[in-house]
Protein backbone atom coordinates (compact mmCIF):
# COMPACT_ATOMS: atom_id res chain seq x y z
CA UNK A 1 0.00 0.00 0.00
CA UNK A 2 1.84 3.25 -0.94
CA UNK A 3 0.22 6.34 0.24
CA UNK A 4 0.88 9.65 -1.42
CA UNK A 5 2.02 11.10 2.30
CA UNK A 6 4.77 7.79 2.45
CA UNK A 7 6.18 9.17 -1.06
CA UNK A 8 6.36 12.54 -0.09
CA UNK A 9 8.03 11.10 3.26
CA UNK A 10 10.75 9.59 0.70
CA UNK A 11 11.09 12.52 -1.29
CA UNK A 12 12.09 14.44 1.95
CA UNK A 13 14.40 11.54 3.46
CA UNK A 14 15.89 11.72 -0.49
CA UNK A 15 15.60 16.37 -0.39
CA UNK A 16 17.60 15.75 2.89
CA UNK A 17 20.19 13.20 1.92
CA UNK A 18 21.14 15.00 -1.05
CA UNK A 19 21.80 18.28 0.54
CA UNK A 20 23.62 16.62 3.82
CA UNK A 21 25.89 15.03 0.93
CA UNK A 22 26.16 18.53 -0.58
CA UNK A 23 26.92 20.12 2.15
CA UNK A 24 29.31 17.14 3.42
CA UNK A 25 31.18 17.19 0.29
CA UNK A 26 31.30 21.21 0.21
CA UNK A 27 33.65 21.06 4.10
CA UNK A 28 36.02 18.38 2.37
CA UNK A 29 36.79 20.16 -0.46
CA UNK A 30 37.38 23.44 1.35
CA UNK A 31 39.45 21.21 4.24
CA UNK A 32 41.23 19.26 1.74
CA UNK A 33 41.49 22.77 -0.33
CA UNK A 34 43.20 24.53 2.97
CA UNK A 35 45.63 21.02 3.31
CA UNK A 36 47.15 21.45 0.09
CA UNK A 37 50.20 22.01 0.01
CA UNK A 38 50.83 21.00 3.81
CA UNK A 39 49.81 17.87 3.66
CA UNK A 40 53.04 17.00 1.88
CA UNK A 41 55.11 13.29 2.74
CA UNK A 42 58.41 15.02 1.61
CA UNK A 43 59.69 17.96 0.45
CA UNK A 44 61.68 18.65 -2.63
CA UNK A 45 65.26 20.39 -2.47
CA UNK A 46 63.59 23.21 -4.28
CA UNK A 47 61.50 24.05 -1.29
CA UNK A 48 64.57 23.88 0.55
CA UNK A 49 66.08 25.84 -1.82
CA UNK A 50 63.84 28.24 -1.67
CA UNK A 51 62.96 28.48 2.12
CA UNK A 52 59.86 27.11 1.81
CA UNK A 53 59.72 24.80 4.88
CA UNK A 54 61.29 24.74 8.73
CA UNK A 55 65.06 24.00 8.27
CA UNK A 56 65.81 23.47 12.08
CA UNK A 57 63.53 20.46 12.90
CA UNK A 58 63.26 16.99 11.63
CA UNK A 59 61.41 16.74 8.08
CA UNK A 60 61.62 14.42 4.46
CA UNK A 61 63.36 15.49 1.27
CA UNK A 62 62.43 13.48 -1.82
CA UNK A 63 63.75 13.59 -5.07
CA UNK A 64 66.31 11.35 -7.57
CA UNK A 65 69.70 9.93 -6.29
CA UNK A 66 72.29 12.20 -8.19
CA UNK A 67 73.56 9.76 -11.22
CA UNK A 68 77.27 10.07 -10.20
CA UNK A 69 76.78 11.53 -6.70
CA UNK A 70 76.81 8.35 -4.79
CA UNK A 71 80.01 7.68 -2.65
CA UNK A 72 81.07 5.41 0.22
CA UNK A 73 82.91 6.98 2.76
CA UNK A 74 85.79 4.46 3.29
CA UNK A 75 85.98 2.55 6.85
CA UNK A 76 82.25 3.22 7.98
CA UNK A 77 78.69 2.38 6.58
CA UNK A 78 78.13 5.71 5.66
CA UNK A 79 76.77 6.86 2.45
CA UNK A 80 76.89 10.46 0.69
CA UNK A 81 74.61 11.02 -2.21
CA UNK A 82 72.63 14.04 -3.48
CA UNK A 83 68.95 14.26 -3.76
CA UNK A 84 67.87 16.28 -6.59
CA UNK A 85 65.12 17.73 -8.20
CA UNK A 86 66.29 18.52 -11.46
CA UNK A 87 66.80 21.97 -10.40
CA UNK A 88 68.31 22.28 -7.15
CA UNK A 89 70.21 19.14 -5.11
CA UNK A 90 71.04 18.68 -1.37
CA UNK A 91 73.77 16.73 -0.07
CA UNK A 92 72.57 13.73 1.93
CA UNK A 93 74.67 11.37 4.55
CA UNK A 94 73.12 8.44 5.79
CA UNK A 95 74.22 5.57 8.07
CA UNK A 96 72.42 2.37 7.39
CA UNK A 97 70.94 -0.36 5.66
CA UNK A 98 69.97 0.91 1.68
CA UNK A 99 66.25 -0.55 0.43
CA UNK A 100 66.85 -2.79 -2.69
CA UNK A 101 65.63 -0.39 -4.92
CA UNK A 102 68.28 2.22 -4.38
CA UNK A 103 70.57 3.31 -6.50
CA UNK A 104 71.80 6.35 -8.65
CA UNK A 105 68.64 7.64 -10.46
CA UNK A 106 66.03 6.58 -8.31
CA UNK A 107 63.72 8.37 -6.37
CA UNK A 108 64.12 8.61 -2.53
CA UNK A 109 62.27 9.74 0.41
CA UNK A 110 65.27 10.62 3.12
CA UNK A 111 64.23 11.18 6.66
CA UNK A 112 66.38 13.62 8.97
CA UNK A 113 67.70 16.80 9.67
CA UNK A 114 69.67 19.29 8.15
CA UNK A 115 72.99 20.05 9.60
CA UNK A 116 74.43 23.49 10.00
CA UNK A 117 77.04 22.69 6.91
CA UNK A 118 74.22 22.01 4.48
CA UNK A 119 74.38 18.58 4.33
CA UNK A 120 70.56 16.91 5.04
CA UNK A 121 71.56 13.82 7.90
CA UNK A 122 69.69 11.30 7.27
CA UNK A 123 67.71 8.63 9.59
CA UNK A 124 66.09 6.70 7.29
CA UNK A 125 66.25 6.36 3.76
CA UNK A 126 63.31 4.85 1.35
CA UNK A 127 63.23 4.01 -2.17
CA UNK A 128 60.32 4.90 -4.39
CA UNK A 129 59.36 3.29 -7.38
CA UNK A 130 56.90 4.54 -10.52
CA UNK A 131 53.85 3.38 -11.95
CA UNK A 132 55.47 1.40 -15.32
CA UNK A 133 55.76 -2.38 -14.65
CA UNK A 134 57.17 -4.56 -17.23
CA UNK A 135 59.46 -6.91 -17.43
CA UNK A 136 63.21 -6.52 -18.32
CA UNK A 137 63.26 -7.41 -21.42
CA UNK A 138 60.67 -5.02 -22.30
CA UNK A 139 62.76 -2.49 -20.40
CA UNK A 140 65.87 -3.33 -22.25
CA UNK A 141 63.93 -3.23 -25.31
CA UNK A 142 62.82 0.35 -24.79
CA UNK A 143 66.27 1.78 -23.89
CA UNK A 144 67.70 0.28 -26.78
CA UNK A 145 64.89 1.80 -29.36
CA UNK A 146 65.96 5.20 -27.22
CA UNK A 147 62.09 5.62 -26.23
CA UNK A 148 63.06 5.30 -22.13
CA UNK A 149 61.97 8.33 -20.55
CA UNK A 150 64.49 9.92 -18.50
CA UNK A 151 62.90 9.86 -15.60
CA UNK A 152 61.41 6.18 -15.63
CA UNK A 153 61.45 3.90 -13.07
CA UNK A 154 62.95 6.60 -10.55
CA UNK A 155 59.63 7.08 -9.24
CA UNK A 156 59.00 10.59 -9.65
CA UNK A 157 56.39 11.45 -12.10
CA UNK A 158 58.11 12.96 -15.24
CA UNK A 159 57.55 17.14 -14.99
CA UNK A 160 54.80 18.43 -17.20
CA UNK A 161 56.05 21.04 -19.85
CA UNK A 162 59.57 20.78 -21.31
CA UNK A 163 62.37 18.75 -20.08
CA UNK A 164 63.88 20.49 -17.27
CA UNK A 165 67.20 21.52 -18.09
CA UNK A 166 69.99 19.79 -16.11
CA UNK A 167 70.45 19.74 -12.46
CA UNK A 168 72.20 22.67 -11.54
CA UNK A 169 75.64 22.01 -9.29
CA UNK A 170 76.33 23.96 -6.67
CA UNK B 1 12.07 -4.96 -14.69
CA UNK B 2 11.22 -3.33 -11.51
CA UNK B 3 14.23 -3.13 -9.23
CA UNK B 4 12.21 -2.84 -6.60
CA UNK B 5 10.44 -6.33 -7.41
CA UNK B 6 14.26 -7.39 -6.28
CA UNK B 7 13.96 -6.38 -3.06
CA UNK B 8 11.00 -8.81 -2.38
CA UNK B 9 13.14 -11.46 0.15
CA UNK B 10 11.19 -14.23 -2.06
CA UNK B 11 12.33 -13.17 -5.19
CA UNK B 12 15.36 -12.52 -4.05
CA UNK B 13 15.90 -16.02 -3.07
CA UNK B 14 15.13 -17.51 -6.33
CA UNK B 15 17.42 -14.84 -7.99
CA UNK B 16 20.18 -15.78 -5.51
CA UNK B 17 19.64 -19.44 -6.04
CA UNK B 18 19.94 -19.04 -10.10
CA UNK B 19 23.30 -16.22 -9.88
CA UNK B 20 25.16 -17.94 -6.84
CA UNK B 21 26.65 -20.92 -8.63
CA UNK B 22 27.76 -18.41 -11.28
CA UNK B 23 29.69 -16.52 -9.38
CA UNK B 24 30.78 -19.00 -7.14
CA UNK B 25 32.42 -21.05 -10.00
CA UNK B 26 33.51 -17.52 -11.78
CA UNK B 27 35.62 -16.87 -8.63
CA UNK B 28 37.18 -19.80 -8.39
CA UNK B 29 37.72 -20.16 -11.91
CA UNK B 30 39.47 -16.25 -12.12
CA UNK B 31 41.05 -16.51 -9.36
CA UNK B 32 42.74 -20.18 -10.39
CA UNK B 33 44.12 -18.92 -13.35
CA UNK B 34 45.04 -15.48 -12.04
CA UNK B 35 46.93 -16.74 -9.28
CA UNK B 36 48.96 -19.16 -12.10
CA UNK B 37 49.56 -16.06 -13.97
CA UNK B 38 50.07 -14.01 -11.69
CA UNK B 39 52.31 -16.12 -9.51
CA UNK B 40 54.31 -18.38 -11.58
CA UNK B 41 53.54 -17.64 -15.36
CA UNK B 42 53.76 -14.13 -16.11
CA UNK B 43 57.59 -12.59 -16.17
CA UNK B 44 59.43 -10.74 -13.28
CA UNK B 45 59.51 -6.93 -13.34
CA UNK B 46 62.37 -5.08 -14.79
CA UNK B 47 63.25 -2.73 -11.10
CA UNK B 48 61.18 -5.14 -8.24
CA UNK B 49 62.09 -8.74 -9.81
CA UNK B 50 59.83 -11.13 -8.23
CA UNK B 51 58.36 -8.90 -5.30
CA UNK B 52 56.35 -7.49 -8.22
CA UNK B 53 53.69 -10.41 -7.86
CA UNK B 54 52.56 -9.02 -4.70
CA UNK B 55 50.82 -6.72 -6.69
CA UNK B 56 48.76 -9.53 -8.29
CA UNK B 57 46.80 -9.55 -4.88
CA UNK B 58 47.70 -6.49 -3.32
CA UNK B 59 46.04 -3.96 -5.96
CA UNK B 60 42.93 -6.00 -6.89
CA UNK B 61 42.28 -6.13 -2.78
CA UNK B 62 42.74 -2.47 -2.68
CA UNK B 63 39.73 -1.66 -5.61
CA UNK B 64 37.55 -4.08 -3.84
CA UNK B 65 38.36 -2.42 -0.35
CA UNK B 66 36.77 0.68 -2.51
CA UNK B 67 33.91 -0.98 -4.66
CA UNK B 68 32.81 -2.77 -1.30
CA UNK B 69 32.17 0.50 0.10
CA UNK B 70 30.87 1.70 -2.57
CA UNK B 71 28.08 -0.38 -2.73
CA UNK B 72 27.87 -0.05 0.95
CA UNK B 73 27.21 3.28 0.53
CA UNK B 74 24.97 2.45 -2.17
CA UNK B 75 23.04 -0.07 0.63
CA UNK B 76 23.37 2.83 3.35
CA UNK B 77 21.32 5.83 0.97
CA UNK B 78 18.57 3.09 -0.13
CA UNK B 79 18.37 2.05 3.57
CA UNK B 80 17.38 5.59 4.80
CA UNK B 81 15.41 6.87 1.81
CA UNK B 82 13.19 3.53 1.13
CA UNK B 83 14.00 2.28 4.63
CA UNK B 84 14.04 -1.12 2.59
CA UNK B 85 15.03 -4.28 5.37
CA UNK B 86 16.51 -5.54 2.31
CA UNK B 87 19.12 -2.61 2.23
CA UNK B 88 19.80 -3.09 5.99
CA UNK B 89 20.63 -6.61 5.28
CA UNK B 90 22.66 -5.99 2.19
CA UNK B 91 24.83 -3.08 4.88
CA UNK B 92 25.25 -5.80 7.37
CA UNK B 93 26.26 -8.55 4.65
CA UNK B 94 28.77 -6.40 2.71
CA UNK B 95 30.90 -4.75 5.66
CA UNK B 96 32.90 -7.23 7.15
CA UNK B 97 33.41 -8.41 3.47
CA UNK B 98 35.00 -5.14 2.51
CA UNK B 99 36.70 -4.79 5.69
CA UNK B 100 38.54 -8.07 4.59
CA UNK B 101 39.59 -6.92 1.56
CA UNK B 102 41.02 -3.50 3.11
CA UNK B 103 42.98 -5.38 5.74
CA UNK B 104 44.36 -8.14 2.86
CA UNK B 105 45.42 -4.65 1.10
CA UNK B 106 46.99 -3.61 4.11
CA UNK B 107 48.90 -6.61 4.68
CA UNK B 108 49.94 -7.50 1.33
CA UNK B 109 51.22 -3.52 1.03
CA UNK B 110 52.99 -3.33 4.00
CA UNK B 111 54.55 -7.04 3.04
CA UNK B 112 55.63 -5.09 -0.15
CA UNK B 113 56.76 -1.78 0.95
CA UNK B 114 59.18 -3.78 3.79
CA UNK B 115 62.00 -4.86 0.60
CA UNK B 116 61.04 -2.46 -1.97
CA UNK B 117 60.55 0.79 -0.15
CA UNK B 118 62.72 -0.16 3.15
CA UNK B 119 59.83 0.26 5.19
CA UNK B 120 56.43 -1.89 7.28
CA UNK B 121 54.47 1.51 7.10
CA UNK B 122 54.69 5.26 6.64
CA UNK B 123 51.95 8.04 6.91
CA UNK B 124 51.70 9.04 3.95
CA UNK B 125 48.26 9.94 2.38
CA UNK B 126 47.39 7.19 0.22
CA UNK B 127 48.55 4.58 3.33
CA UNK B 128 46.76 6.95 5.90
CA UNK B 129 43.27 6.95 4.18
CA UNK B 130 43.22 3.45 3.57
CA UNK B 131 44.03 3.00 7.01
CA UNK B 132 40.94 5.39 7.78
CA UNK B 133 39.10 3.18 5.66
CA UNK B 134 39.82 0.32 7.67
CA UNK B 135 38.34 2.01 10.55
CA UNK B 136 35.16 3.26 8.96
CA UNK B 137 34.18 -0.43 8.35
CA UNK B 138 35.01 -1.30 11.56
CA UNK B 139 33.27 1.25 13.05
CA UNK B 140 30.34 0.39 10.62
CA UNK B 141 29.77 -2.79 12.33
CA UNK B 142 29.93 -1.72 15.68
CA UNK B 143 27.44 0.90 15.31
CA UNK B 144 25.49 -1.70 13.42
CA UNK B 145 25.22 -3.92 16.17
CA UNK B 146 25.38 -1.25 19.20
CA UNK B 147 22.04 -0.99 19.57
CA UNK B 148 18.91 -3.60 20.65
CA UNK B 149 16.89 -2.49 18.10
CA UNK B 150 18.12 -3.72 14.59
CA UNK B 151 16.47 -0.59 13.08
CA UNK B 152 18.64 1.95 14.60
CA UNK B 153 21.43 0.09 14.58
CA UNK B 154 21.22 0.03 10.95
CA UNK B 155 19.90 3.78 10.25
CA UNK B 156 22.74 5.62 12.49
CA UNK B 157 25.57 2.92 10.56
CA UNK B 158 24.13 3.89 7.56
CA UNK B 159 24.66 7.63 8.47
CA UNK B 160 28.33 6.34 9.10
CA UNK B 161 28.68 4.68 5.91
CA UNK B 162 27.43 7.47 3.62
CA UNK B 163 29.72 10.05 5.69
CA UNK B 164 32.44 7.49 5.23
CA UNK B 165 31.93 7.76 1.45
CA UNK B 166 34.02 11.22 1.69
CA UNK B 167 37.09 9.38 1.98
CA UNK B 168 36.62 7.19 -1.46
CA UNK B 169 37.91 9.81 -3.61
CA UNK B 170 40.59 11.01 -1.53
CA UNK B 171 42.28 7.99 -1.32
CA UNK B 172 41.61 7.75 -5.36
CA UNK B 173 43.28 11.21 -5.73
CA UNK B 174 46.17 11.32 -2.52
CA UNK B 175 48.55 10.19 -4.50
CA UNK B 176 47.98 12.67 -7.71
CA UNK B 177 47.19 15.47 -5.02
CA UNK B 178 49.53 15.49 -2.59
CA UNK B 179 53.58 13.84 -2.59
CA UNK B 180 53.48 10.19 -1.29
CA UNK B 181 55.77 7.76 -0.93
CA UNK B 182 52.80 5.56 -2.58
CA UNK B 183 53.16 5.70 -6.31
CA UNK B 184 50.81 7.27 -8.96
CA UNK B 185 47.86 4.85 -10.24
CA UNK B 186 49.07 2.72 -12.91
CA UNK B 187 45.73 1.24 -14.40
CA UNK B 188 43.04 3.74 -14.55
CA UNK B 189 45.33 6.67 -16.32
CA UNK B 190 43.76 9.13 -18.86
CA UNK B 191 46.52 7.74 -21.15
CA UNK B 192 46.30 4.02 -20.19
CA UNK B 193 47.75 1.25 -18.45
CA UNK B 194 51.09 1.73 -17.55
CA UNK B 195 51.44 -2.01 -17.02
CA UNK B 196 53.06 -4.37 -19.79
CA UNK B 197 50.47 -6.70 -21.34
CA UNK B 198 51.68 -9.84 -19.74
CA UNK B 199 51.29 -8.19 -16.32
CA UNK B 200 47.73 -6.45 -16.89
CA UNK B 201 46.00 -9.53 -17.64
CA UNK B 202 46.63 -11.45 -14.27
CA UNK B 203 45.86 -8.44 -12.22
CA UNK B 204 43.02 -8.01 -14.36
CA UNK B 205 41.77 -11.64 -14.09
CA UNK B 206 42.43 -11.37 -10.03
CA UNK B 207 39.79 -8.51 -10.25
CA UNK B 208 37.23 -10.13 -12.08
CA UNK B 209 37.66 -13.54 -9.80
CA UNK B 210 37.83 -11.23 -6.24
CA UNK B 211 34.96 -9.24 -7.53
CA UNK B 212 32.93 -12.74 -8.66
CA UNK B 213 34.24 -13.35 -4.82
CA UNK B 214 32.45 -10.78 -3.26
CA UNK B 215 29.14 -11.21 -5.10
CA UNK B 216 29.08 -14.69 -3.85
CA UNK B 217 29.93 -14.48 -0.53
CA UNK B 218 27.85 -11.28 -0.12
CA UNK B 219 24.67 -13.10 -1.44
CA UNK B 220 25.53 -16.17 0.82
CA UNK B 221 25.82 -13.59 4.22
CA UNK B 222 22.23 -11.57 2.61
CA UNK B 223 20.35 -14.66 2.86
CA UNK B 224 21.97 -15.87 6.31
CA UNK B 225 20.85 -12.45 6.97
CA UNK B 226 17.40 -12.50 5.78
CA UNK B 227 17.40 -16.01 7.53
CA UNK B 228 18.30 -14.17 10.62
CA UNK B 229 15.30 -11.66 10.58
CA UNK B 230 12.59 -14.02 10.07
CA UNK B 231 14.26 -16.47 13.11
CA UNK B 232 14.28 -13.80 15.17
CA UNK B 233 10.53 -12.31 14.00
CA UNK B 234 9.25 -15.61 14.54
CA UNK B 235 10.83 -16.37 18.12
CA UNK B 236 9.41 -12.79 19.34
CA UNK B 237 6.13 -13.80 18.39
CA UNK B 238 6.63 -17.28 19.60
CA UNK B 239 8.15 -15.74 23.12
CA UNK B 240 5.24 -13.46 22.98
CA UNK B 241 3.00 -15.80 22.83
CA UNK B 242 4.15 -17.81 25.85
CA UNK B 243 4.12 -14.69 27.29
CA UNK B 244 0.73 -13.78 27.13
CA UNK B 245 -0.34 -17.75 27.87
CA UNK B 246 2.12 -17.75 31.49
CA UNK B 247 0.12 -14.50 32.06
CA UNK B 248 -3.41 -15.89 31.91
Amino acid sequence: MKLPKARAARRRRLAVLLLAGLGLGTAAALTLTAFDDHLVFFHTPSDIADKKVPLDRQMRIGGLVEVGSLERVQGTAEVRFRVTDLEHAVPVAYVGVLPDLFREGQGVVANGKLAADGTFRAREVLARHDENYMPPEVAEALKRSGRWNETMGAGTAPPAGPPPAPATQR
Amino acid sequence: MNWQALANPARFKRLSDRLLPWFAGGAALCLAVGLYLGLVASPPDYQQGDSVRIMYVHVPAAWMAMFVYANLAVAAAASLVWRHPLADVAGRAMAPIGAAFTFLCLATGSLWGKPMWGTWWVWDARLTSVLILFFVYIAYMALNSAFDDDTRGARSSAILALVGAINLPIIKFSVDWWNTLHQPASVSRLDGPSIHASMLTPLLLMAVGFTLLFFALALVRMRAGLIERRLAALSYTRSADAGVASFR
